[in-house]
């Protein structure tokens, strides 16, 4: 039921903000752990942050909105950030985009209707020796080819667990 | 773990913890004036004399001062600083410890770009070593006067969090906006309190300067930019990577190296750097003539300038903080002016007055964003009219 789910989010959000001081400076730092357990941050967790840190929510929406790893609405459990910038252009970063959309039946900026996965573009990941590069999650993957993507959209697929493809820090 | 670079690195001959084992001997002026002796500049792009912001923050009193290691890598083209975290996070973490001595600060915090969170255990598990063998925390060395500790905070996806005070405004919890400088960041910076903001490689070479001497540095480079330098290299070359070379290298002799001399263009500094002709390869790779944090894009004979104008300025649009109204408008201006160029409707006295828009937006823009994303538009309709005027899309 959603009013135990926003309970457990305040009761997280509380813990946490005892870990990290409550002041300004631990605003950022909350608002990445709610964005990474709860993969977005809902108007609740703004209106709780907004009291255990005494300021305006409008305040803590200006945070979230200006950054592009916060989210206020929803995404995808697999957010597939794809990188635009020039490296990765000219190595062919187009051919991908088109395979993604295909793989996934949606366009960039999207999420999938199954809440699965979301396609995003991003800037330059610093893998430009290697484009085109690819975020999934927080795991990086280079030289991505048309066939490649397809390749890592299925693996994702038969991924269970929120978070089953994070943390490996694997750089291909 | 694979090198993820091409040839040797200064930084795999190096001791990492020799800098720190000289520097715990040694008093804070002597290393800053080591520091100050290499004329080692900043290895982030702007290129500061990195000894004189040591000792403006040295001199500052104050109860608290911070080490910030500035490693939001986000200039296109830029990967060099994510190769020192993997391969050589020791010593990076060593330059910092020894600046914390050297202007008495017992907090260093490292700026993580959100991209990078992969490296984030890597980079805990090298801080925890560094504990347990006594490198970190209180009496460093047995030394019962230093301490000092490193914490790491993640950035959330905003390249604008790179300029220093973007990024102490961030670490303070709020938008990734540019404050005015001065105050700079050496007097007033996190917390108000006074903070050296330093890339990734510039502690690094700090590090290498202490264990090896200033003259061992400025033996090499020009005399107005010494050292050695990493370069980010991608885009058309055959060996694309992260190389080192010496400061004023020529940007034709650097083409070489890489397997690239067919380029058309370079651009030097990534997107806010300049586009260099090949009629300009000449030029060097050094702070008296193209300042860079060492992002090298090469374009071979076939690309489109235009193509490559329009993926800096969508970059720019999008990363613009939109606190100032040159940058914030400008960006658009010229976006749709370069694609006015490729649609072949823009008339000469309009590309005119996009020319002297982008001189505005260099005076008149708030911070190095603004001021420098005009940079590669202007470049390239000054050295490639003939190719991007009067296009006839069939
Ligand atoms: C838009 C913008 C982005 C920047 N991004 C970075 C960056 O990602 N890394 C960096 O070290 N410096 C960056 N800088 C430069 C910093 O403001 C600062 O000068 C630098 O961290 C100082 O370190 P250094 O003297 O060791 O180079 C950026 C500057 C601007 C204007
Ligand atoms: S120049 Fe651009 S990025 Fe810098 S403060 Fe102005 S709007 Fe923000
Ligand atoms: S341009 Fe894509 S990773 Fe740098």
């Amino acid at each position: 039921m959603l009013v135990t789910e926003n309970e457990r989010l305040r009761q997280n959000i509380l813990d946490w903000a005892d870990e990290l001081n409550r002041d300004r400076s631990a605003l950022i730092p909350l608002l990445q752990r709610v964005q990474k357990r709860y993969s977005s941050v809902s108007g609740f967790a703004m209106q709780v942050i907004a009291d255990i840190l005494d300021i305006h929510p409008v305040e803590v929406y200006s945070v979230v909105s200006f950054y592009s790893f916060l989210d206020h609405k929803p995404k995808g459990r697999f957010i597939i950030r794809l990188c635009q910038t020039i490296s990765c252009a000219m190595a062919g970063k187009d051919r991908v985009a088109r395979q993604l959309e295909n793989e996934l039946g949606i366009r960039f900026g999207e999420t999938t209707a199954d809440g699965k996965f979301t396609l995003e573009y991003t800037n330059c990941l610093g893998m430009c020796d290697r484009g085109p590069a690819m975020l999934v999650n927080d795991q990086v993957f280079t030289q991505v080819s048309p066939e490649r993507a397809h390749e890592i959209v299925e693996k994702c697929r038969q991924t269970f667990g929120t978070f089953a493809l994070q943390d490996q820090g694997r750089i291909d | 773990m694979k090198a993820m670079h091409q040839g040797d690195l200064t930084f795999s001959s190096i001791d990492p913890n020799a800098g720190l084992k000289r520097a715990i001997q040694m008093k804070r002026i002597d290393i800053i004036g080591e520091i100050s002796r290499s004329k080692m500049r900043g290895r982030g792009g702007a290129g500061f004399p990195t000894g004189t912001k040591w000792n403006l923050a040295a001199a500052a009193v104050a109860p608290k001062k911070y080490i910030v290691c500035n490693a939001d890598e986000g200039e296109p083209g830029t990967f060099k600083d994510r190769v020192i975290l993997q391969e050589f996070a020791d010593l990076v973490f060593a330059g910092m410890t020894i600046a914390g001595k050297a202007i008495n600060a017992l907090e260093g915090i490292v700026y993580l770009r959100a991209e990078y969170t992969y490296l984030l255990s890597h980079l805990e598990a090298v801080l925890d070593q560094r504990r347990k063998a006594g490198l970190l925390g209180s009496s460093i060395g047995g030394d019962e006067s230093f301490s000092f500790d490193i914490t790491i905070r993640m950035g959330s996806g905003a390249y604008i969090c790179g300029e220093e005070t973007a990024l102490i405004e961030s670490m303070e919890g709020f938008r990734g906006e540019p404050r005015n400088r001065p105050p700079y960041p050496v007097d007033t910076g996190f917390m108000k309190h006074p903070t050296v903001v330093n890339n990734v490689e510039t502690f690094a070479w700090a590090a290498c300067i202490i264990a090896r001497g200033a003259d061992w540095f400025n033996a090499v480079g020009t005399d107005k930019s010494t050292g050695y330098k990493l370069f980010s290299i991608s885009g058309d070359v055959q060996r694309p990577g992260v190389y080192e070379f010496p400061m004023g290298i020529m940007v034709s002799d650097l083409l070489k190296e890489v397997g690239g001399s067919d380029a058309k263009a370079v651009q030097i500094g990534g997107a806010s750097g300049h586009c260099v002709p090949a009629s300009e390869f000449s030029r060097t790779c050094a702070f008296e003539d193209m300042s860079t944090g060492g992002s090298v894009i090469v374009f071979g004979p076939l690309r489109d300038m235009l193509d490559i104008a329009e993926n800096f300025l969508e970059f720019f649009v999008e990363e613009s903080c939109g606190q100032c109204t040159p940058c914030r408008i400008g960006n658009v201006k010229l976006l749709e002016g370069v694609r006015m160029l490729k649609e072949g409707t823009c008339s000469m006295t309009y590309l005119k007055e996009l020319l002297s828009l982008g001189e505005t937006m260099q005076l008149a823009s708030k911070c190095g964003l603004g001021q420098s994303s005009p940079n590669a538009f202007l470049s390239i309709v000054r050295h490639f009219k003939p190719e991007i005027m009067g296009r006839v899309n069939l």
